[in-house]
């Protein structure tokens, strides 16, 4: 039996494309991206970076609420988000902020979100993706159905669904990823292995030795991938799509990332469970370092590029707070009037009564 | 009109759906080739085809996520829970998402979905098949429940909750599947949701049930009128969101209620609508207000369960505590 166990770990080595010093080390997987590509790519991470520490701020000042830090983990959130296509569904994670606003989700309206307002999940129509889930694992069911369905449209789409390291003990991971191998959708699971689910390690978390192996069970392709290098993450997320959409099934993909900040801003504490060695390893893996290195090697990105960026990010923010603040405040009302189609008679009753009492 | 059992007219409401929509998808562990392990959808899967009608894995998380994630891309599902005491593997793909889908979007996503699952006791079931745990998703803001009595209720309520654009949990009593015959249109109909019916008029108690309960009621009602008691019984139908209307303007005509269900004492629909008749009617009433229930245990392992489930004995007997109170 331990033979069966270490054959089947073998197969699951760490794809890289772009080592910590921004050298390419896996040429031939090199995907085809174009200079402008590249830019945006870095663009992105730089964006997401600031927008991370200003939300950290602003969650300090009591301006947002609920707030789960993405620091260290831009790579495998824009380059999994960069290998979509607008059409494409995304089923994301409680700290999968990020893709939804790459995928068109106005900040304004993440920062509601935070602050809990529904408005902050009427998502336009064209983000064809639901809000955060903070179930764990939910989301997973969950695109094995939306997969199903865009099949059977016959649409060219894949939905794609975020779950962290804790996530993949979670029933509901496995039965995601059974139903949609046994139906062939065109799913991506994403697994962000950042080794924490809060504070207990991934050593405690399972006996599996990858994450990604756990594809084996429910027949479908699974990899892991270094998920500091976005051009690897870029990599597999684009081949998972293409084999998904030519209906060669769905993909796990384990990314090896980690999070700088805590769990979420309220209240966790990370040095209660991690060291500054660790935390210092890490850091020298940094996905924005190592592809900034990359491009300035290709005389595609500069210093002041980068500013520009940040101050386009610190712009963007300032604007998009001041429209959360002027958005109309949310009623008990609304959210009565937003249980069913038709409200029923008790809640008829119950929106009066609650009338009454915001009119005071 | 055709004479129908209550299985062949939810049978036939699947099918006038499958055919009305072509977004009307039927799923659930062996209801393709196999038909349900009642054959609810027994003959579906050939007339309509695999992508249609079909088997899922074995796993009711799965099921329900599945349900919501064919939802997001505009099919209305009909899935089915084997049995409805295997329910809490599904808990939170229905209360925890599919009930609160149009609630979290702010209205802009839905959860038009219907799941069927047999439940219901005195058919000899081992544990967890027959259990009545329709007051844990009555609870559930989001969703409707609806249990029928009849055939004709089931095929007009299935029709409708089908069409609904939000997520009904339609409970079959498995007792009542094959037990008689009543009379179905074999045309398209729909009986409207949260609407009670008063199955049988009458001016010196209101006796409230639904599911199986709502023929003990009747055959109680028959035995009473031998004593000269005349009896009103409604029918809930829907035991999420109630009927409250219908109940008060029963109780004004009788001012006496018992209420039937085959559920446990402790929670569920029972107390909820006792409630709500205090806050509203409470003048009115010439007698507390009493129950018929299972008692305050488990299920009971089939051997009890006779004894165990009300009766219509157990209801004369209520009833005459309220009319000599």
């Amino acid at each position: 039996m331990k033979h069966v166990l270490e054959s089947v770990e073998s197969q699951f080595e760490t794809f890289q494309i772009l080592d910590e010093n921004g050298k390419i080390v896996n040429k031939d997987n090199m995907p085809d991206l174009s200079d402008d590509d590249l830019k945006e790519l870095m663009r992105r991470m730089v964006y997401t970076r600031m927008l991370d520490q200003r939300s950290i701020a602003l969650n300090r000042q009591g301006r947002l609420g609920f707030y789960a830090p993405t620091a260290g983990q831009e790579a495998s959130q824009l380059g999994s988000q960069f290998a979509l296509e607008k059409e494409d569904y995304i089923l994301p994670g409680y700290r999968d902020v990020p893709q939804l606003i790459w995928q068109g989700l106005p900040l304004y309206q993440a920062f509601l979100f935070s602050r809990g307002h529904f408005h902050g999940n009427q998502f336009p129509e064209d983000v064809h993706a639901l809000s955060p889930q903070i179930i764990i694992g939910a989301q997973y069911t969950q695109a094995a159905g939306v997969a199903l369905g865009l099949k059977k449209r016959g649409k060219k789409n894949v939905a794609i669904t975020y779950t962290g390291d804790g996530g993949t003990s979670q029933g509901d991971f496995y039965e995601g990823i059974n139903f949609a191998g046994a139906y062939q959708a065109p799913a991506i699971f994403f697994v962000q292995n950042n080794y924490f689910a809060i504070s207990v390690p991934v050593e405690e978390q399972t006996a599996a030795k990858t994450l990604a192996q756990k594809s084996v069970a429910a027949g479908i392709e699974g990899i892991q991938v270094d998920g500091m290098d976005v051009l690897a993450v870029y990599a597999v997320t684009k081949d998972a799509r293409e084999r998904a959409i030519k209906g060669e099934g769905p993909t796990l993909i384990e990314t090896l990332t980690y999070r700088y900040g805590p769990h979420t801003m309220a209240g966790d504490d990370p040095t209660r469970y991690r060291t500054d060695d660790l935390d210092n390893e890490w850091e020298k893996k940094d996905p924005l370092v190592r592809f900034r290195k990359y491009l300035e090697g290709k005389k595609l990105w500069s210093e002041e590029e980068e500013n520009k960026v940040i101050e386009e990010a610190k712009d963007d923010i300032k604007k998009a707070i001041k429209k959360a603040d002027e958005y109309p405040k949310q009623k008990v009302t609304d959210l009565i009037g937003n249980m069913y189609e038709e409200l029923p008679n008790h809640l008829q009753e119950q929106m009066e009564e609650y009338k009454e009492k915001e009119s005071k | 009109m055709a004479q129908m059992t209550m299985i062949q007219a939810i049978t036939d409401a699947m099918r006038t759906e499958l055919k009305n929509d072509d977004n009307v998808l039927v799923f659930g562990e062996d209801v393709g080739q196999n038909g349900g392990v009642f054959r609810a959808t027994e003959g579906l899967q050939d007339e309509f085809g695999v992508d249609r009608v079909f088997d899922t894995p074995l796993a009711e998380s799965g099921i329900g996520g599945l349900s919501i994630g064919l939802a997001l891309q505009g099919y209305r599902p009909v899935p089915e829970i084997q049995f409805f005491g295997f329910v809490y593997e599904a808990m939170d793909s229905i209360s925890g998402q599919m009930a609160r889908m149009r609630y979290r979007s702010g209205g802009s996503k839905s959860a038009p979905i219907t799941i069927r699952s047999p439940f219901g006791g005195g058919v000899h079931t081992p544990e967890l098949h027959a259990d009545s745990l329709e007051g844990l998703i009555a609870q559930q803001p989001g969703i409707k429940v609806v249990i029928p009595a009849t055939p004709h209720d089931a095929k007009g309520l299935l029709i409708a909750a089908i069409r609904d654009n939000d997520p009904v949990l339609f409970l079959e009593h498995m007792k009542l599947y094959r037990s008689f015959r009543g009379e179905v249109p074999e045309e398209e109909y729909t009986v409207d949701l949260g609407k009670a019916d008063v199955k049988r008029e009458g001016k010196d108690v209101t006796l409230i049930s639904y599911g199986a309960m709502v023929h003990a009621s009747l055959k109680a009602a028959e035995e009473l009128e031998k004593n000269d008691i005349d009896a009103e019984v409604i029918d809930l139908r829907t035991v999420s969101p109630i009927d409250i209307d219908t109940i008060v303007e029963s109780v004004k005509k009788t001012n006496r209620v018992v209420f039937v269900q085959e559920a446990q004492r402790q929670a569920g629909v029972a107390s909820h609508v006792i409630s709500e008749i205090q806050e509203r009617a409470i003048l009115h009433l010439e007698a507390p207000i009493l129950r018929v229930t299972a008692p305050d245990t488990v299920y009971a392992f089939s051997q009890a369960e006779e004894v165990w489930l009300p009766n219509h004995k157990d209801i004369v007997n209520k009833v005459n505590e309220v009319i000599n109170f």
